[in-house]
């Protein structure tokens, strides 16, 4: 059995909020640097240069990469031979957000409540899921989501005759009628399968996988593959106004499911999709 | 690359055509979600705006706090869509321009037509590289909205795009129409 003190996450959360919204991930920035050589269209061109400029800025300034830095989701994996102790998790979770977005001058982005809608003032709560690994390992994922691209989401609970194509098609149809809000090029992440809850959750977490893996399974990942080119024809491109540049990657997590579901949810990454992964 | 200095006025913005790049240069104000529902709830119930929209150019904004030794944090666009319930009843009263990114309602496209108005794209994400074309903030109103206060800020050479322009021309329709629909 191991011991882990609560504080350690607090300060691991600190910091990593704080290299997050400042550090455009290295994965991206390959990513946006490629689709530049790609790219035909003018306006889509200069705009990939801009943000490509802008995440030089950010780490080099100290500066948030975007004034959305997000509702902060951490994906949480525990060891079950860890014991954590000396507090609260989710208090010691919004309590490394609270110092951190004090700490990087980041913009606090949370109601209270959906109605009410007062500011809470420290960026918290987070969005925290935890689920149970086996051993001694702590991983934490976090993801400070920004509102324009979450906001495009979307579930759909397809009937199972409408299949594969059914769900190249809500996917589609996602990204389309999205169009230039959610800030493309985008990372596309999609769940399948599961329930409701389980493939919005999938769609989360397809969005954490860096952008040059694809997915373990040969067809799923050629599935990747083709959307991504789909996607790419829709022509949309960079702040849609144009261009060949409409995702920089479509990211598939799926799961089993109920002999009369087949759930699919998109969860949209805008090109300043900023993850962290910390080992503790 | 044309330089725009607010005030506006009709002429002005009747001359911009979808496509154009220009510079803003001068006095714009900030407001996004919170801000623009109380300065409606104000028209509604009688009451005067904390500034007069005649002219004036709003950027959809909701910037990061200015670390020491600046003026603002980082502050790019937000999704204008948001806004176009507000929208209208603004550019009836002479509001100019609107700044911020993605698309816009056909009621919002057409009350801009009638009135003058127009609609610029700046660079969403890109909240770092344009705060340095803020030079100076000062809050206007409702400040107990923290990111959300109506701001007024001096920008210089603030880059943006004619991305709807006041003859009902529109980028984001004309690539729709160019893929001709899925």
């Amino acid at each position: 059995m191991r011991t882990l003190h609560v504080d350690e996450i607090t300060q691991a959360i600190a910091r990593a909020v704080v290299d997050a919204n400042t550090h455009l991930p290295e994965d991206v920035l390959r990513a946006l640097a490629s689709a530049l050589e790609r790219e035909t269209s003018p306006r889509g061109r200069r705009f990939l240069q801009v943000i490509i400029e802008n995440a030089d800025l950010a780490a080099t300034e100290g500066l948030a990469l975007c004034q959305d830095t997000g509702m902060v989701v951490v994906d949480l994996e525990v060891g079950q031979e860890v014991l954590l102790v000396g507090g609260d998790l989710m208090e010691a979770v919004n309590r490394g957000i609270k110092q951190g977005y004090e700490l990087g001058f980041f913009r606090r982005s949370v109601v209270k409540d959906p109605f009410s809608r007062i500011n809470t003032g420290d960026n918290t709560p987070a969005i925290l899921h935890t689920s149970i690994i086996p051993g001694e390992g702590v991983r934490m994922r976090v993801l400070p989501k920004g509102a324009g691209s979450e906001n495009m989401g979307r579930v759909g609970m397809l009937k199972p005759s409408q299949g594969l194509d059914g769900v190249k098609d809500f996917v589609l149809q996602a990204v389309w009628e999205a169009g230039g809000n959610p800030c493309p090029p985008l990372i596309v992440g999609v769940g399948v399968g599961g329930n409701m809850e389980k493939a919005a959750l999938l769609s989360k977490k397809a969005l954490l996988r860096p952008l040059d893996q694809r997915h373990s399974h040969a067809e799923m990942a050629d599935l990747e593959n083709q959307l991504r080119e789909r996607i790419n024809e829709l022509g949309i491109g960079p702040q849609g106004l144009g261009g060949d540049t409409t995702a920089l990657a479509v990211n598939i997590e799926t799961y089993p499911t109920h002999i009369a579901c087949l759930p699919v949810a998109v969860n949209l990454g805008c090109h300043s999709t900023r993850r962290v992964c910390v080992e503790l | 690359m044309k330089c725009i200095h607010p005030p506006l006025n009709e002429e002005d913005t009747r001359k911009l055509r979808a496509g154009d790049e220009v510079k803003i240069d001068g006095t714009i104000y900030a407001a996004r979600d919170a801000a623009h529902k109380r300065m409606i709830e104000s028209l509604r119930k009688g009451d005067p705006l904390p500034f007069n929209p005649d002219g004036q150019i709003i950027y959809y904004v909701g910037p990061c706090p200015a670390p020491p030794g600046r003026v603002i944090g980082s502050a790019g666009p937000t999704t204008s869509g948001r806004m176009d319930a507000y929208a209208p009843d603004l550019i009836a009263l002479g509001l100019r321009a609107m700044i911020g990114k993605g698309e816009r309602s056909a009621e919002v496209a057409a009350s801009m037509e009638r009135h003058g108005a127009v609609y610029l794209a700046t660079f969403g994400g890109a909240g770092a590289y344009l705060a340095k074309c803020i030079v100076k903030v000062e809050t206007v109103a409702y400040p107990e909205l923290g990111p959300e206060a109506l701001l007024k800020m001096e920008v210089r050479d603030f880059p943006c795009l004619v991305a709807i322009d006041a003859q009902g021309n529109s980028l984001y329709q004309e690539v729709r129409e160019k893929r001709g629909g899925r």
